[in-house]
């Protein structure tokens, strides 16, 4: 037996939406949540919750061979994933009946069943009351797979069309009695419209990012696409840690989106470790839900996340997700409610500096000519920031490759915040004065 | 004359021909193609990088690590061999560990540990493909040049006026070309015919021709050359090792540490070589490392290496010093030979060492003596360049500096039309990256000259 060790005192259990949890990590629809196999597999390593993979209209799709790509770093690090899969390719009946007896087995976890049917009143009708029928906590409609099913007009092709999304989140309110969360696609150009519609449909919550739609690479020799079918490819849905900053961003948008406020949103979108599901938790988020990672590194991956997440929050005296959801919304604006005044420069540490010219090369180069490339008699080089010239781009930071070396220092000053609606350097003001 | 360890056994008796072989492989075993590509990930690209200015040879490592990196192994191997054609023999026997390596900022605080630029120099020349010679030789310019010494100076200095369109011949003493790459390094170091397959490729430029068994001021005359060719370029290497200067220098079991690696490098059957039980390897330069290393692996039971000074005046890097204990090399410091020990029948029987300390910067003896008994004594305090290779009428008055051939900022001797560079001339700290410098860049300065003399005439 394990030797007991001390946990932090910190309750991570959720009720996002009206669906409880024991903790904010819940699988996405997709492959690890296509049969009970691995959907147990998931709860026993720890998962609050599963998005069961979407459950369409029999007869259940084929999927090709050869379904997955990747974006790859140098170092053969997963930077973005890419998928070709359709909806679970398995028969509703088997999908149903398994998760009915999963969630009898796992009553204290989420369960909550992802819907794909056509954009007919009589689809939705006759699957609903079928999925309320298992005893799973909720549902999922997944308006935007980008892949195979839109040439169906489902998926992203109802997700890019506000009025459809309404529609369909309102046919669920109707026949569905347990909570209704609306997954959005970020293949449109304004997601708060998505949001706003599904929240006028009625929806709980709505979940975000989809995939987006994507080409990781291209074989040279062949002179096709990845993944590769035969002597052919397709576009597919790209997520992974590289699709992070834009899901966050779409999360950002619905958060402080006044029409939306106070509409849960679950984040999903490259969530890989505990700091990215409490970045996202940050900007509003009230459940996170992964994918990739797990594909990537099986479902252990929670572990960490939780134990991770409960000492970085009892260190920072959060007792519970609430205490910090949303927290980094209200300092998420528009460009011209920044301070014009703010004024932050760089410093190089020259105890950390190794010398390696990265600053300078890129300020130079690319930038404001603000770093200094000084030798000494000994041949001995020194990299000093000009002040005067330097705007406090961050480029010099970002470039350098010893973490905590370059620093941006925000500059003391007497000057009043001040936007660029006030700034009289903008043209377009809006002067005050005149209005008075 | 009989060999000088004739008396002693062989080193094929008692061990088998594999495991000896086995310790005459690879010192640095090359990297896998994904360890090439980690490590290559490990280079930040620096600017004006400090890599660049530690290397004799001015290779841009940056630029070639990063072709690594992205999957173009004949670009990173063509920015190599553009500044070094020797590139791949560098690559094994730099010392790095002083030169690039030392200078990569990896090396500061908290990741202790450069990027290992060798062994990715290596890893590009390994597996380059290129389809013929990837240099172009220019159209003829009907100028042939000499060059005595068919080492990495003169072999580099060759290919470069090859590029030019120049017509080269090179006169070598010995039965091989290469120098020091064929006949001085450790075998460990540059394994199998690595030496002459590089020069096979440097040939393909064309336009080379190599003359053996042609010695300067034997049957080779400075003059005739100056006469027959266009220019001469001296790429001669250190001739002489230097001598304890007593008793015995040469009894039966004392040896040039460099005439018994030159047989450990040519022999075919290393069983055959003889090997002392005991031996004493005196120095404290890599060539006293490589000899006493060599000499464990050949299956001694003791090797002692013996220097008059202490550690950190050793010429040889800490890494060679650590390869030695590695190998149960001994090390004794402060011990100055006084006396080689010899048996009734003349043969080497130890050494005898003065302890010495240093008292305000001098050396001196205090009195006391340390014996080392020994089958073999390997003499490595230093080679010095012969003057007898001058011994040509006109080479002998070639200006000196130091002991060496003088030269200018060009590699001008004071001969018109003489140039010289490597190991020879003064400037230069006797290494294989160093001599390829110095031949490239001499053989810039005479082509520029011969192209001046061309448009004026």
């Amino acid at each position: 037996m394990k030797a007991s060790m001390k946990k932090p005192d910190v309750d991570l259990s959720i009720e996002f939406a009206g669906i409880r949890s024991p903790n904010p990590f819940w699988l996405a629809s997709a492959p690890p949540t296509d049969k009970a196999y691995n959907v147990e597999r998931a709860y026993e390593a720890g998962w609050g919750g599963v998005v069961w993979k979407t459950l369409g209209e029999d007869p259940a799709p084929v999927n090709v061979s050869s379904r997955y790509s990747a974006h790859f770093g140098k170092n053969r690090e997963v930077l973005g994933f890419n998928n070709i899969e359709l909806i679970t390719d398995r028969s509703l009946e088997i999908n149903l009946r398994e998760i009915t007896e999963v969630k009898k087995r796992w009553p204290d976890r989420a369960l909550i069943v992802s819907i794909m049917v056509p954009c007919v009143e009589e689809s939705w009708k006759t699957i609903l009351p079928l999925v309320e029928a298992t005893g799973a906590d909720g549902i999922e409609l997944n308006l935007g797979c980008p892949h195979g099913m839109p040439e169906r007009g489902m998926g992203a092709a109802v997700g890019q069309n506000p009025d459809l999304i309404e529609r369909v989140t309102r046919w669920c309110k109707q026949y569905y009695s347990k909570p209704v969360i609306v997954k959005l696609t970020p293949n449109i150009t304004d997601i708060r419209v998505a949001a706003q519609a599904a929240m006028r449909g009625g929806a709980d919550a709505v979940s975000l990012i989809n995939t987006i739609n994507s080409i990781t690479s291209i074989d040279l020799d062949n002179m096709v696409a990845r993944p590769t079918v035969g002597s052919q490819s397709t576009h597919g849905g790209y997520c992974g840690a590289a699709v992070k900053p834009i899901a966050m961003n779409m999360v950002a948008e619905i958060a402080r989106d006044p029409a939306t406020r106070g509409l849960p949103i679950c984040g999903i979108g490259g969530i890989s470790n505990w700091h990215d599901a409490a970045e996202f938790a940050a900007l509003g988020a009230g459940a996170v839900q992964v994918c990739t990672a797990a594909m990537l590194h099986g479902f252990r991956i929670v572990e960490e996340m939780q134990d991770g997440l409960a000492r970085w929050m009892a260190e920072k005296g959060y007792r519970s997700l609430n205490d910090f959801s949303g927290k980094a919304v209200r300092n998420t604006t528009d460009w011209k409610y920044l301070d014009m005044n703010f004024q932050t420069i760089a410093h190089i540490d020259q105890d950390q500096c190794i010398q390696c010219g990265r600053c300078y090369i890129a300020c130079e180069d690319t930038s404001h000519q603000s770093i200094a490339k000084l030798v000494d008699t000994a041949g001995a080089r020194r990299y000093e920031v000009i002040e005067e010239e330097c705007v406090g781009c961050n480029l010099c930071q970002i470039t350098c490759p010893v973490e905590g070396c370059i620093t941006m220092v925000p500059q003391e000053s007497d000057k009043p915040y001040l936007s660029w609606n006030e700034d009289p350097r903008n043209p377009f003001r809006e002067s005050v004065t005149a209005a008075g | 004359m009989t060999h000088p360890l004739d008396h002693l056994p062989r080193a094929g008796h008692g061990s088998d021909g594999a495991a000896l072989a086995a310790n005459f492989s690879d010192l640095h075993p090359p990297l896998t193609q994904r360890q090439a590509f980690i490590e290559s990930q490990r280079c930040l690209y620096c600017y004006d990088a400090p890599c660049v200015e530690a290397c004799p040879s001015d290779i841009d490592i940056p630029r070639f690590i990063r072709e690594i990196a992205e999957d173009n192994v004949n670009g990173a191997a063509q920015t190599i061999l553009e500044e070094n054609i020797l590139g791949g023999s560098c690559a094994r026997v730099c010392p790095t560990e002083i030169l690039c390596e030392q200078s990569c900022v990896r090396n500061h605080d908290a990741e202790c540990q450069p990027v290992l630029i060798g062994l990715l120099q290596r890893h590009a020349i390994d597996h380059m493909r290129f389809d013929g010679h990837p240099f172009v030789r220019a159209a003829d310019t009907g100028k042939h040049i000499a060059i005595v010494g068919a080492g990495p100076a003169g072999l580099s200095c060759a290919h470069r006026l090859a590029t030019y369109g120049h017509r080269v011949t090179i006169f070598e003493a010995e039965a091989k070309p290469g120098g020091l790459n064929e006949y001085g390094i450790a075998r460990y170091k540059l394994i199998d015919d690595y030496a002459q397959r590089e020069i096979d490729f440097l040939l393909e430029i064309g336009g080379i021709e190599i003359r053996h068994g042609q010695r300067l001021g034997d049957n080779l005359a400075l003059d005739t050359l100056k006469r027959d060719y266009d220019s001469v370029f001296l790429g001669l290497g250190l001739g002489a090792s230097r001598q304890l200067g007593l008793t015995g220098e040469h009894a039966p079991g004392l040896m040039p540490a460099t005439d018994y690696i030159h047989q450990l490098r040519q022999t075919d059957d290393l069983g055959r070589l003889a090997v002392a039980r005991r031996c004493v390897v005196i120095g404290a330069g890599n060539t006293a490392i490589d000899m006493a290393v060599q000499m464990a692996r050949l299956g001694a039971d003791a090797v002692t290496l013996a220097y008059r000074r202490g550690v950190e005046s050793m010429a040889a890097t800490g890494h060679e010093q650590e390869i030695a204990r590695a190998n149960g090399v001994r090390i004794v410091t402060w011990a100055q030979p006084e006396r080689i020990l010899l048996d009734d029948a003349g043969r080497v029987t130890g050494m005898r060492f003065a302890r010495t300390e240093s008292r305000g910067g001098a050396l001196t003896a205090t009195g006391e003596t340390l014996d080392i008994p020994a089958d073999a004594v390997f003499t490595a305090i230093g080679q010095a360049f012969d003057d007898a290779s001058l011994s040509d009428r006109r080479a002998a008055v070639l200006e000196r500096e130091a002991g060496k051939i003088e030269v200018d900022g060009n590699f001008r001797t004071s001969l018109a039309g003489v140039y010289a560079g490597g190991d020879c001339v003064a400037a230069g700290q006797d290494l294989t990256v160093q001599a390829v410098q110095h031949g490239k860049l001499a053989a810039q300065a005479i082509h520029q000259q011969l192209m001046a003399q061309q448009e004026v005439a």
